[in-house]
């Protein structure tokens, strides 16, 4: 047996733990020392003291520019607001004149060119983030991750001229295929008489210029997410018999499943926001543009960058209140998109 | 009364052989013809072990049948390299049908490297390459018409790290494997309960079978991962180092799970822990790397063998504890 080279119990029970035996009384002329939680202080070094203090400044500038944006809309937006009432949420007009302006057709709209920009752009990021992290060979990865960034850093005012000059005469073809063949669909039905500039200027091409500009944050982070999915997962995915498809679609994907939405949520406060690109394309009609397809469409950032040139006090107060409107979904769609993101098992390890 | 198998030093040579006899004479005699392997573990419960889980449990739809001719492994020749560095050279070895092999040796001396070329998991690493051939039932794995998934489907792996795959239940964890290789089943219940028997996991999750995988306790995943191995019904069973990241109490489990398997598929199994290879093995090999020699196998046989009495000097060092 081995046991013998371990001491007997008894022999180390106080001595070799160190242990004392619990007094039965107070200690001679006292109380019972205090049986409280006491407090801990630790000291801190100048340096550590300082560079705390520049960091809380930065930090505590961010929240107070943003609380002062948000403050300046309230306040430039105050006097339109007043003026409009609850009409400014449901009117389908922009005539700050006539006092006849509202978001109900420009909010919409610039939604349905956030979500065709989404609907073509999820697919293409989330095909090109796999392809790079799990298909591409090393060399043609970097090469790849390099151009995606790239792309990410064109300017919105370069993919809208590109968008009007090249791509729309290049997709009035299909637009209009679709339209004329699966026009029973009413989302793709154009009305009136067709030739070729009915087909032009359409919430679609908008939503398709600006799912350029979203694809390249969606393919970005995915394809970071995605290559931090555990090694042990992937191989006991292998292991099984697994193809590469089917590791990827067991492991990389479930794994990723919160950067994902985090980035569409991203990518869909980004398409909010685009102006440029859209107040290029689009026709503006302030109406509510249910078939994609038709000259129609407006956003609300284009709307501003449309309108501020022209306008009186009481415009600019009236852009300033739809500014503030857009600001606060931003806000929203970004905290949102935040939550979910690091409420998801992305970038955790198993256990 | 089992003896421990630990003193390295002084009278330890006895205590240790002690060990061993006990730990190997319980599972089974000393020379086994390969059909007592057959005959007489699927069956009875394996002296000196706990009672085991039931294991006679129904076989689902036919899909295995539970006399399925056991199939061993050989390998013929393998070297590996990373890059230009060698790491192993000339390791031939077999792994007898239904019989648990365990691969000993100090780190560094390219088990898990060995272990992994056997069901094609080496080459999945940037800038590795091999040399020989495996033969799974006298076909080499490597032949060139021979899809990587496909081998990996008859040649299952239990990874050191428990890794199930965290957000899914335990139940389609265990399916996983059916999904992932295409195998249809008739009865997937009854398939993913005999797997779960068959790790000895049964018991401890019937009632929760849709909890997620990722929060059972480590031994808990590791023989999860056994289950959901065992689940497409492998030919052979690769093991790195199983319970190098359990508790002792899990750890004995996996080793209960070991005995259950043996004889039903083949077992081979990388560990640092000496104790467990005399008591879950039946053959038994020894590798060894030096600084300016790769990795092969020392000595190799009969586990008891290895151990009783080691014709190498070095891996009679090794097995008392003398280095590594």
């Amino acid at each position: 047996m081995t046991g013998a080279s371990i001491p007997a119990p008894d022999a180390h029970d106080s001595i070799a733990l160190g242990r004392l035996p619990a007094p039965a009384e107070p200690p001679a002329g006292g109380d019972w020392p205090e049986d409280r939680p006491r407090r801990i202080v630790t000291p801190r070094s100048a340096a550590d003291r300082v560079f705390r203090g520049v960091l809380r400044c930065a930090g505590v500038a961010v929240l107070v520019i943003t609380g002062l944006i948000a403050l300046f809309l309230i306040l430039r937006a105050g006097g339109a607001l007043r003026k409009a009432g609850p009409s400014f949420f449901t009117t389908q007009s922009w005539i700050p004149a006539a006092n006849r302006f509202g978001i109900a057709a420009v909010l919409p709209d610039g939604a349905i060119i956030a979500i065709i920009a989404l609907a073509i752009a999820v697919p293409v990021a989330l095909g090109t983030a796999v392809f790079i992290s799990e298909y591409a060979p090393v060399r043609l990865r970097r090469t790849l991750i390099a151009v995606v960034d790239l792309m990410a850093a064109v300017p919105s005012i370069i993919y809208g001229l590109w968008g009007v000059f090249f791509l729309q005469p290049r997709v009035i073809g299909s637009i209009r295929w679709v339209a004329e063949n699966l026009g029973f669909i009413p989302v793709f039905r154009v009305r009136g008489e067709h030739t070729s500039s009915s087909f032009t200027t359409s919430t679609f091409i908008a939503g398709l210029v600006v799912s350029l500009m979203v694809i390249p944050i969606i393919a970005s982070i995915c394809r970071e997410v995605f290559s931090q999915a555990p090694v042990g997962e992937r191989e006991a995915a292998y292991a099984l018999g697994a193809n590469r498809w089917g590791m990827v679609r067991t492991v990389v994907l479930p794994y990723g499943r919160g950067g994902i939405i985090g980035a569409t949520m991203l990518g869909f406060g980004r398409a909010m926001g685009e102006t440029i690109a859209i107040a290029l394309i689009v026709s503006p009609t302030y109406l509510l543009a249910t078939h994609i397809f038709e000259n129609s469409g407006m956003s609300i950032a284009a709307l501003i960058a449309l309108r501020y040139q022209e306008s009186t006090p009481e415009m600019l107060s009236a852009l300033m209140a739809a500014g503030l409107v857009l600001f606060l979904i931003t806000l929203l769609v970004n905290a949102l998109a935040s939550i979910v993101v690091s409420r998801s098992r992305s970038g955790a390890e198993t256990e | 009364m089992t003896v421990e198998f630990v003193n390295p030093s002084g009278a330890g040579r006895h205590a240790a052989d002690a060990g061993v006899v006990d730990g190997i004479g319980g599972l089974r005699p000393a020379d086994p013809a390969p059909p007592d392997v057959t005959a007489e573990l699927p069956g009875g419960p394996v002296p000196g072990s706990p009672p085991p889980v039931d294991v006679t449990a129904q076989w689902p739809g036919g899909s295995v049948p539970p006399d399925r001719p056991l199939v061993g492994l050989e390998s013929r020749d393998v070297s590996a390299w990373f890059g230009t560095h060698k790491v192993l050279e000339r390791v031939s070895l077999r792994m007898r049908p239904g019989e648990v092999t365990a691969l000993i040796g100090p780190s560094g001396c390219g088990k898990s490297t060995y272990l992994r070329i056997l069901n094609r998991m080496h080459e999945m690493v940037r800038g590795a390459s091999l040399a020989g051939e495996v033969l799974l039932d006298g076909q080499d794995i490597y032949r060139p018409d021979r899809q990587p998934a496909q081998v990996r489907r008859r040649i299952g792996m239990v990874f050191q790290k428990p890794n199930p795959f965290p957000a899914m239940s335990i139940y389609d964890n265990v399916a996983s494997g059916l999904k992932l290789a295409g195998i249809k089943v008739a009865n997937k219940d009854a398939l993913v309960e005999t797997s779960l028997r068959r790790a000895g996991l049964w018991n401890e999750v019937r009632s929760r079978l849709r909890a997620p995988g990722g929060a059972l306790s480590g031994g808990q995943q590791q023989r999860l991962c056994i289950a959901r191995s065992l689940a497409v019904s492998p030919d052979v069973l690769l093991m790195d180092e199983p319970c190098s990241a359990l508790d002792p109490t899990s750890t004995r489990r996996v080793e209960d799970t070991i005995a259950e398997l043996q004889g039903q598929v083949t077992i081979v199994i990388v560990t640092h822990n000496m104790q467990q290879a005399a008591r879950v093995s039946q053959s038994c090999a020894f590798f060894l790397a030096t600084h300016d020699t790769p990795g092969h196998i020392v000595e190799a046989g009969q586990t008891r063998g290895i151990f009783e009495d080691p014709q190498d000097s070095r891996t009679a060092d090794y097995v008392h504890g003398r280095f590594g």
